[in-house]
């Protein structure tokens, strides 16, 4: 029988493979911002999870507003990549720099 | 194992694995399509779990809009992306370390924790039954009445984000010649045209 607690381990797993996928590739900013859809995904599954074992809606409408957060994250962090790229030539998170932080 | 039993687990390897191979893959174009892959399969587990309506939002949002700009993105910018890999094997020990101490941690969740009795009185909305309304029904009727500002707040922040994308990524080229309809109306015929009076046999 399936449980709460296998939906929450997948969850865990995917999680944990985003951050690692940070770790991993510290350089390269696109693959980093795929680990981050994936950590929200795993939020995500988490927040459906609870709901539908709980028998509360709130937790689907709460995971609506997360996609939606993450759709505009996206968008804005592939806008800046791409203004990057196009003053410094290459998207090493490395060489950001400029704003001495 | 029953069939439910057969697609969670389908699914739920499907996920993991797409997942790990996205953030391992040599060409990051295949890292989108492995991030695909683990949302449908994600989708599926949200079918699984009844909440059909978050499945195919996950399927057209992310599927259809935000793995496409990933792809997009990939493929506008020309990077050597061998050369960001390189280091990858440098980073693996510390990452590897990262990762289990985590998963160690968060796998807590097998069986040590209860379920608080309070917990049934605490809910904010009980999830009508199934024959009732439909999951996407009973969701649109929470979303338009009770969060109906935070629905109008999610949509705001969407419009920032577009504004947002588009003043970041526009630029004006100079090299082009465009259109200036100013110009054009303001064009007046007197100084645009001269009429010459040319007598027979004389030219200009």
């Amino acid at each position: 029988m399936i449980g709460l607690e296998h939906y929450l381990s997948v969850a865990a797993a995917l999680f944990v493979i985003g951050i690692f996928g940070i770790f991993l590739n510290r350089k390269n900013v696109i693959i980093i911002l795929m680990s981050i859809e994936l950590m929200l995904l795993s939020v995500n599954i988490n927040f459906v999870a609870f709901s539908s074992f709980a028998n509360d809606l709130v937790g689907q409408v709460f995971s609506l507003f997360v996609l939606t957060v993450a759709a505009a994250e996206a968008a804005i962090g592939l806008a800046i990549l791409v203004c990057f790229f196009r003053n410094r030539g290459t998207i090493a998170v490395e060489d950001v720099n400029v704003m001495k932080g | 194992m029953t069939f439910f039993d057969f697609t969670f687990y389908l699914f739920a390897i499907v996920t993991v694995g797409s997942g790990l191979l996205c953030v391992l893959a040599r060409q990051p174009v295949h890292s989108v399509l492995w991030l695909i892959c683990a949302f449908f399969s994600s989708a599926g587990l949200f079918v699984l779990l009844g909440a059909e309506f978050i499945a195919m939002l996950l399927v057209i949002v992310y599927v259809g809009a935000v793995a496409v700009l990933f792809l997009f993105v990939v493929m506008m910018l020309d990077v050597d992306f061998a050369q960001l890999k390189a280091e990858m094997a440098k980073f693996m020990p510390v990452a590897l370390l990262i990762g289990v101490v985590l998963l160690m941690e968060l796998g807590l969740v097998f069986g040590s924790w209860t379920v608080s009795p309070d917990a049934e009185g605490l809910r904010a909305a009980v999830t009508p039954a199934l024959d009732e309304v439909h999951n996407t029904a009973a969701l649109g009727q929470l979303i338009y009445t009770k969060y109906i500002y935070l629905f109008q707040a999610a949509g705001l922040i969407l419009l920032v984000a577009m504004i947002g994308a588009i003043v970041l990524t526009l630029r004006h080229r100079k090299d082009v010649k465009r259109q200036v309809i100013r110009d054009q109306i303001l064009r007046d015929p007197k100084d645009a045209m001269e009429i010459k009076d040319v007598k027979p046999g004389q030219g200009l």
